[in-house]
């Protein structure tokens, strides 16, 4: 194709939309109503992700090591934890930094445990983080297996709870946004269908003077792609506003350790950069699947 | 030009249209297609531009084999044959210009060209003054005037017309007859479906009658020979 074809292209997708007023208003309402959907879930499934991984970041491992393991012990039991799959750090943290922490956490209280530092009854501790919070509970149960291990804690019975839970949210908000998506390219390709019918003659003119296939689904391509872009600006500017808002004067009431909104600045621009792929791919999708029954001749 | 051998039609509802057609049509020369409705001379017509194949048998046009044409190639073929119908077919939302500008668009043609040659066929038809309007602005004449241009703006050897004067007034039917002969007068081969007895009866070409999809008649410049 020649490069003028394509500007011609270009200037006759502009002045389709012009031309069918209607139809490109209806077809722009569908895509902004259902992409204004798509993105509020969006902006809710996005943050909740980020506050579950919140909580599921402070998910760690605590290795107890017995008393009776010298020095040499203790460093090999490091190095074999830390050449496990999926570990992401291992901290050692010596019985008498244990026990000052645990004064320190106890405040005033603390006090009672003061005399206890001429003989600690602690223990020296691993505390292991995974790549992947999930792998706690496997990796736990592995270091048990090894020796001088005394006990191993990482919130048995509260940590299985929390990632059920999650995963249950995560699922959850996927199965509703892939609905919502699968609504949104059903509604607004039945939009674009109905304004493509109206110009079935218009495509079957084409064809009666030669113009091929890809000559005529080119301004439809490009009508499609301005369809949904121009229906992603309204969402985008609802979302980016209130969301701004939200995160300027409701975040700071927040004071729950894990709840954490995702910061305004990038979050706002992922998602509009995600609407309007979602509006292109949509419109594109839409315009090519409707003009396609009409070139079957 | 034009040779259709033992070509017959039938349509997926099991009726006949065409049975059993043999013809030859020759470069330059000027056909009317008669017969009474329903006859089978649409779908004859339609074969000639590969809107319907044959179920069996074979059609040359410009020595291409239109049966074995690829659907998606069938554009390209039309591209070399010019056609005008009885609802002119033209885009609404375009102007008269872009309507015939548009033929030579899809070939890809160079600006400078399509504008002098577009004006060109606009002045041959006689409607170059309204070459900015909209078909809704234009009288029905004055629309097939359009739609004539636009079937003869790629020079084609062959134009095919599927009752061309069938929406328009007499008067008016006479001065698209005048066209056609004039385009014809240039070498352009015409076949030409019509109803109009006048004009089959006034300007004497051959004619080519069908009933229930058989040619009944073949006369090198015959009559219209139905009564209405």
């Amino acid at each position: 194709m020649k490069f003028r074809t394509l500007l011609r292209h270009f200037r006759e997708s502009f002045k389709n939309i012009g031309r069918n007023g209607w139809m490109t208003f209806a077809s722009v309402s569908a895509v902004t109503v259902t992409l204004t959907l798509v993105g509020v879930f969006l902006v809710l499934m996005m943050n909740l992700n980020h506050i579950a991984g919140n909580v599921e970041k402070d998910v760690e491992v605590r290795a107890h090591i017995d008393n009776a393991a010298n020095q040499n012990d203790i460093k090999a039991i490091g190095k074999k934890i830390t050449e496990m799959d999926g570990i992401e750090s291992v901290i050692f943290s010596p019985k008498d930094e244990e026990l000052t922490n645990l004064i320190d956490d106890l405040g005033d209280n603390g006090e009672a445990f003061k005399p206890f530092e001429q003989d600690n009854p602690l223990r020296d501790v691993y505390i292991i983080k995974t790549k992947s919070p999930q792998d706690v509970i496997k990796v736990a149960k592995k270091i048990e297996g090894f020796d001088y291990i005394q006990s191993v804690k990482y919130g048995q019975g509260y940590v299985e709870k929390l990632f059920s839970f999650v995963n249950i949210a995560r699922n959850i908000g996927i199965v509703l946004i892939v609905g919502l998506l699968f609504t949104a390219m059903f509604l607004i390709s039945n939009t674009i269908k109905i304004t493509i019918v109206a110009r079935r003659k218009e495509i079957e003119i084409m064809r009666l003077v030669g113009a091929t296939n890809t000559f005529i689904r080119w301004p439809f391509f490009l009508e499609g792609l301005w369809l949904g872009i121009l229906g992603a600006i309204v969402p985008i500017g609802l979302i980016a506003v209130l969301y701004y808002n939200l995160y300027k004067y409701a975040q700071p009431q927040i004071t729950f350790k894990f709840v954490e909104l995702l910061p305004a600045s990038p979050f706002i621009y992922q998602v509009s950069a995600i609407l309007i792929v979602i509006g292109a791919v949509i419109g594109i999708w839409g315009s090519l699947m409707s003009v396609r029954k009409f070139l079957k001749v | 030009m034009i040779e259709m051998i033992d070509v017959k039609k039938t349509y997926p509802n099991g009726v006949i249209a065409i049975n059993g057609i043999n013809v030859k049509i020759k470069p330059g020369e000027f056909v009317y297609v008669v017969g009474p409705s329903g006859a089978g001379k649409s779908t004859f017509i339609k074969m000639m531009y590969r809107e319907e194949k044959p179920t069996s048998g074979n059609i040359l046009v410009n020595g291409l084999s239109l049966p074995s044409i690829r659907n998606s190639k069938v554009p390209l073929f039309r591209r070399n044959i010019g056609m005008v119908f009885q609802d002119f077919k033209l885009l609404q939302t375009f102007t008269a210009y872009e309507n015939v500008a548009f033929a030579m668009e899809v070939i890809e043609k160079e600006p400078e060209e399509i504008k002098k040659r577009v004006m060109e066929v606009l002045d041959l038809v006689g409607i170059k003054h309204k070459a900015r309007m909209l078909p809704s602005e234009l009288s029905g004449g004055e629309q097939q005037r359009v739609a004539i241009a636009r079937s003869i703006v790629n020079d084609p050897k062959v134009v095919i017309a599927d009752e061309p004067t069938g929406n328009l007034d007499p008067e008016t039917s006479w001065e698209i007859m005048n066209i056609f002969e004039e385009i014809n007068k240039r070498g352009t081969t015409l076949v030409m479906a019509t109803h109009n007895r006048d004009i089959v009866n006034n300007i004497k070409r051959r004619v080519i009658a069908i009933e229930s999809g058989k040619i009944v008649r073949d006369e090198h410049r015959g009559d219209y020979g139905y009564e209405i």
